[in-house]
């Protein structure tokens, strides 16, 4: 029977040849270009550090931060903003589906209804705030009709406000299905010992629950923070193309074949994100835990 | 009996077989031959109309497969995957990119019918005999090559063309008259503070840096040698008056995408912003009053047109110049023409529109009858007139050309820069 096993190695072999291929190789192309010299309309592989230095061209100037320093802040901005917010309602949803929702039946229809902001595709979605969020759009006509506000508020639309919103619709969902997922693992023994051991509710959610949700917090967060950190569609489209992303930067040099610019903005912003996540599983050994 | 019927039998089989075989021999070259061609057509959703592959496939039994990407994404392909179509619709100015990679092949105007026919703008820069601004990439300076396989343009005219033209037009700004309510006649306005957080800017780095020059210009700051061509400082200072607006709330948004410059202008975010004439043209035919409003300092123009791959050989290559040829015979150019876009030849056209429609868009006259787009919507009652006039009015008023320049990676950092402030 036993002989029948494959090794383990052989096992993991097919998985690890699809990511050797699909994401290592690229890595490493990414990496290479990232050092190469270009024209604007070839690639020569001859070795400069020349794109890197350019990325932080005017950095050394303390009076007005470079523009890569800057764009960085702003996204690592709306990293922080949607990460927290994202973080609570996920935390608050998928604490009232585990614990408030007695049927399965009804869990699942909760769920489903979670996932509509994906029923539609990424660009409709964001074109339909417009109507909603505009100068004239529902909002506007709600406030003004209602004589809370004079004339239109403009910062609903093309603002800070609008790419946080969007981010948020979107990426909520990334909280809830790890997090859930965490809450369902917890021994329901454990909340009647706290609970017959005296605490309130609070104290059950923060010493009980929480620390037991850890590893579903933490791989909420690694999906948002990696998934915001790349993007550029949304705060393209909801900020107006006026507030500057990481990704926008790589998109308008790619889309002008400047390639080894846009490979090492790419290869620093895999960096800083690789930071990030490196820095959440600290907090808990997902290894271990899993 | 049974004997001789078996042996019929026998021989009617392989009579069958035989007969079969034969046709199959027969039949093989012959359904050979129709298979049906499909082209590859590259460019960019605006130009791609389904009525024109539609009307070609009937009038020719040639596919035409659309692949819609950016304007951008059109010049990358182009340099990258070179095999991934038959035919390419791109702008005169991408081909300063396109062409040193030597992945086109230069088109062979004894095989375009109508090729001497196509209109002087292109060959020479000239609109009813008088040049117009060259500044930027000109068509007629990117125009033609010395031989086939070239990799630099020629000065003069040869028998070998870069790309044929196929649709050109003279951008200026879109504005909402009836949220405007006054006049508006320079490249200037875009950055008066009257429009504070009511206008929007294309975030297409190349084209945009442009509006921004024409504005600049009209603004009176400077005047620029070559806007299709800046140097250093010249990028400098326009990003500079770029990035002043910007924090003074002059923009409400960038756009890159076609219908974000509609959706814009219709819902009444924007009320002036760089556009594009179909754009306007669709915000009309939502009811709303929309103007492509001519301006004192002159045009933004374009241009796009055919390039043949250098992949493309035999059958394929003859399919994509019968595309061509009928590109230029008429009913396409009538439909470009319908559009609010220029037909490369003009006399083709005319023949395939009613006489009103011609007066109407081409010679700037007041509409006998009600004008309708291709598809039928209404997009000017009887007795209006079409915005900047007849076509010597609007194209002789060229003042630039879209460009790439010289110091482009520069120019895009810049931009970047801008977008970031």
């Amino acid at each position: 029977m036993k002989s029948l096993h494959l090794p383990p190695w052989l096992q993991a072999t097919p998985f690890a040849l699809v990511f050797a291929l699909f994401l290592v190789l690229p890595l490493l192309l990414v990496g290479a270009v990232s050092f190469w010299q270009a024209t604007d309309y070839e690639l020569i592989p001859a070795f400069t550090g020349k794109n890197y230095v350019d990325v932080f061209a005017g950095c050394a100037n303390t009076e007005e931060l470079c523009v890569t320093l800057k764009t960085y802040l702003s996204t690592l901005k709306f990293c922080v903003l949607v990460w927290a917010i994202t973080l609570v309602i996920g935390f608050l949803v998928a604490y009232f589906l585990a614990f408030h929702v007695q049927s399965t039946s009804m869990q699942t229809l909760l769920f489903v209804l979670c996932t509509v902001p994906f029923w539609t595709s990424n660009v409709i979605r964001m074109i339909s705030w417009v109507p909603l969020l505009g100068r004239n759009g529902l909002v506007n006509q709600g406030l003004t009709g209602l004589g809370v506000v004079d004339s239109p508020v403009e910062w609903l639309l093309f603002s800070d406000f609008s790419v946080v919103l969007a981010f948020v619709h979107l990426y909520t969902m990334f909280m809830i299905v790890p997090i859930f997922n965490s809450m369902k693992r917890i021994d329901p023994a454990l909340i009647e010992a706290s609970r017959d051991s005296g605490a309130t509710g609070w104290q059950t959610v923060w010493n009980v629950v929480v620390p037991l949700c850890r590893t579903g917090i933490v791989i909420g967060s690694i999906f948002v923070v990696t998934i915001v950190m790349g993007d550029f569609v949304t705060i393209g489209v909801m900020g107006g193309q006026q507030i500057a992303s990481v990704g926008k930067v790589i998109q308008v040099q790619t889309s002008y074949l400047q390639f080894p610019m846009a490979a090492a903005n790419a290869v620093i912003l895999l960096a800083t994100t690789l930071m990030m996540v490196w820095a959440l599983t600290r907090v808990v050994d997902l290894r271990r835990e899993l | 009996m049974s004997d001789s019927s078996n042996k019929i039998d026998t021989t009617r089989r392989s009579l069958i077989k035989g007969a079969a075989a034969a046709g199959g021999a027969i039949a093989f070259p012959y359904v050979h031959a129709q298979e049906k061609i499909t082209l590859r057509y590259l460019g960019t959703a605006v130009n791609q109309d389904k009525a024109i592959a539609e009307k070609f496939e009937a009038d020719t039994g040639i596919r035409i497969q659309y692949i819609p990407v950016t304007t951008d994404d059109v010049t990358k392909r182009a340099v990258t995957a070179p095999n991934s179509f038959d035919l390419i619709d791109t702008e005169y100015f991408s081909l300063k990119k396109i062409l040193p990679t030597g992945n086109l092949l230069g088109i062979d105007t004894k095989r375009i019918k109508n090729a001497d026919k196509i209109t002087p703008l292109f060959t020479k820069g000239e609109v009813g005999g008088k040049k117009v601004g060259d500044q930027g990439t000109a068509p007629k300076k990117v125009m033609y090559l010395e031989t086939p396989t070239s990799k630099t343009f020629s000065a003069a005219p040869t028998q070998f063309m870069t790309l044929i033209p196929t649709v050109y037009n003279a951008d200026t700004l879109g504005i909402r008259p009836d949220l405007i309510k006054r006049p508006v006649s320079s490249w200037a306005e875009l950055l008066n503070p009257e429009f504070k957080g009511k206008a929007a800017l294309l975030n297409i780095p190349s084209i945009g840096i442009m509006d921004a020059a024409m504005v600049v210009e009209a603004a009176g700051l400077y005047k620029y040698p070559d806007k299709g061509n800046m140097t250093k400082k010249e990028i400098d200072l326009t990003i500079k008056v770029l990035i002043e607006a910007k924090k003074n709330g002059q923009f409400r948004a960038l756009w890159k995408d076609f219908n974000e410059s509609v959706n814009l202008m219709a819902s009444g975010e924007v009320v002036i912003q760089s556009m594009w004439s179909p754009a306007v043209t669709a915000v009309r035919t939502k009811g709303i009053a929309c103007t492509f409003q001519p301006l004192k300092e002159g045009y933004r123009a374009w241009a796009a047109g055919f390039g043949v791959p250098k992949s493309v050989t035999g059958r394929k290559a003859d399919a994509v110049y019968e595309f061509i040829n009928w590109f230029l015979d008429g009913w396409a150019g009538a439909y470009l023409n319908r559009q609010g876009y220029y037909s490369a030849v003009l006399e083709t056209a005319k023949a395939k529109m009613e006489p009103y429609e011609w007066a109407y868009w081409m010679e700037g006259k007041a509409a006998a009858k009600d004008i309708k787009s291709p598809n039928g919507d209404l997009l000017q009652k009887a007795g209006g007139v079409r915005d900047g006039g007849s076509y010597e009015e609007r194209m002789g008023g060229i003042a630039c050309w879209n460009a790439i320049m010289d110091e482009n990676a520069y120019m895009v950092q810049k931009w970047n820069e801008f977008v970031a402030a």
